[in-house]
């Protein structure tokens, strides 16, 4: 599904990244994890084709990211619901309303928007905080507002960036908790994390990176460092 | 794009307006002021051009026919000089009436109408007073007036004089005067409404910086670039409209105001009167705007950041 071929991004004099080559198979749940400056967000930003690189190619189902003209991104970018450590959220939408924002760029229905968003809401127990704004949200439910734009339109692939970076450990359960139950419905989950419980807790595929290396991939790793 | 994206984009503009705040509330205040000069310049415009127009009707050239001119002489005259493009309009004055006139004048001074009567007779000259259309080309009217062969009977001119050379140098520098004033007060206007427009401009470029971060996101969801944009340019629009009917009704009690003052200062240019006269046209001036200030802007500021 994911195929980083030879993949080296430079900004300036500085090597973020360094010959990576990896593959992530549909439905996976792969972790990676790093020191800071390892490059994990770097790899995430390529995938997202927020970045190019400097050289190699990043490919997602067969197509090569970087081909992409800029006017075809957006219809890339609805395939991967994305989770940031910083959140994310647009501060003058609800929760409701960035959740169907999502469902909204990507064309759908005010019935279908009717439908889903109490549904997601309510899976990601927020059913009571819909009309509420994100700064009247604490960390971990502004966190399950993101998660639940994330996956309203159903994207084949979850990227999150350090999603437990600014939660407490009772949100941090209830973050992973909630991706290993989206797992288990079938999609593709990339996360970058340095937050060892997490790792363990997920308890998948584990990639370390160290200075822009990938320095180990190991199916039901644990944490190494 | 179809009516459910144009409703989408509307309700999530009007959102964002009613949403904004402060922001919202300040980038009125700067559109107000930017239109309320725009709107100040528009009187302004029609008070200059009220003033030299009075100036300009003050301009004219009289000529003045010899006592023995008949009047089918003066009318033959005056019928040549009304086919001339550069002729306003001519007015006759006989010499019974420029008599008439002069008495009426000095009614009150016993001494110049004695010496009037002693004098016997009349005097006065009958006269054509002619009004150019520019006061520029008086010079070509009186040109063709001296120039023209059929203006004499006989070997002699029906016409004593003429009071153009004596005003000569006035005209020509009133002229100037006016030409110079349109100019000017053409680049005035013109500088103001640039200056009040970037004004605008920098405001709203200004609100959607703040607004950057949400624009990446929006990207980074999957939207595309005219579903980003619309709802900025809807609230734009808001913003324009809200400050054009705000202009527009500020106009009314500051125009009534001041509306006697320019009546006596401008010699009858009452802007209140202006105002509701040409209420229509000041409407779509400063509603048309505000509109494509508020649009055109938030196009323009939104680019930059689509390149996410």
């Amino acid at each position: 599904m994911i195929y980083f071929d030879q993949v080296t991004k430079r900004y300036g004099n500085t090597t973020a990244l360094e010959g990576i080559t990896l593959s992530i198979a549909p439905k996976e749940f792969v972790t990676i994890v790093g020191h800071s400056g390892a490059g994990k967000t770097t790899l995430l930003k390529l995938l997202l084709a927020e970045e190019s690189p400097t050289e190699g190619s990043v490919f997602f189902q067969s197509m090569n990211v970087n081909d992409l003209p800029n006017s075809a991104l957006h219809h890339y970018r609805r395939k991967i619901g994305m989770v940031f450590q910083d959140f994310r959220l647009i501060p003058n939408k609800t929760a409701y309303e960035n959740i169907a924002f999502a469902m909204e760029a990507a064309g759908r229905t005010d019935s279908e928007i009717a439908s889903d968003v109490p549904h997601i809401l309510a899976l990601v127990n927020l059913t009571d905080k819909a009309v509420h704004f994100p700064d009247q949200l604490s960390g971990g439910e502004k966190q399950r507002v993101a998660i639940g734009r994330a996956i309203i339109n159903q994207p084949e692939l979850i990227i999150a960036d350090e999603p437990t970076g600014n939660l407490d450990p009772i949100n941090t359960y209830e973050v992973v908790e909630i991706l290993k139950k989206i797992n288990e419905l079938g999609t593709t989950i990339v996360i970058a994390t340095h937050n060892k419980g997490v790792v363990d807790a997920i308890d998948k595929r584990v990639i370390t990176m160290d200075r822009g290396k990938l320095v180990r991939d190991d199916a039901e790793g644990k944490y190494v460092l | 794009m179809n009516w459910m994206e144009i409703k989408r984009m509307i309700i999530g503009g009007m959102k964002n307006f009613m949403r904004g705040g402060a922001v919202s509330v300040a980038t009125v205040i700067i559109m107000t002021v930017t239109l309320a000069i725009i709107g100040s310049l528009i009187f302004l415009s029609a008070l200059l051009s009220f003033t030299l127009n009075a100036i300009k009707d003050k301009v004219n050239v009289s000529v003045y026919f010899v006592t023995t001119a008949s009047e089918s002489d003066i009318f033959s005259v005056k019928d040549q000089l009304e086919k001339l493009p550069q002729v306003e309009n001519i007015t006759y004055t006989s010499s019974d009436d420029a008599l008439a006139n002069f008495r009426a004048r000095h009614a009150s001074d016993q001494l110049t109408l004695q010496a009037l009567d002693e004098l016997g007779g009349n005097p006065l000259d009958a006269s054509l007073e002619v009004r150019a259309k520019d006061p520029s080309e008086y010079d070509s009217i009186v040109s063709f007036l001296e120039a023209s062969p059929a203006l004499s009977t006989g070997n002699s001119s029906i016409i004593d004089r003429i009071n153009y050379t004596q005003n000569k140098d006035v005209i020509d520098r009133l002229s100037l005067a006016i030409k110079a004033t349109r100019e000017v007060g053409f680049a005035v206007v013109i500088l103001f409404a640039i200056a009040s427009i970037l004004i605008a401009f920098a405001t709203i470029r200004l609100v959607i910086y703040t607004a950057k971060d949400e624009i990446a996101v929006m990207r980074l969801v999957g939207a595309s670039n005219i579903h980003i944009q619309g709802p900025f340019v809807v609230t734009g629009v808001i913003t324009g409209i809200v400050a054009a009917v705000l202009v527009l009704l500020l106009l009314w009690p500051a125009t009534w105001y001041v509306g006697t003052k320019t009546s006596e200062w401008f010699g009858g240019f009452n802007v209140a009167s202006y105002y509701s006269g040409n209420f229509t046209f000041i409407f779509c001036i400063l509603m048309l705007s505000g509109i494509m200030l508020g649009a055109v802007a938030s196009v323009l500021a939104i680019r930059k950041y689509l390149k996410v």
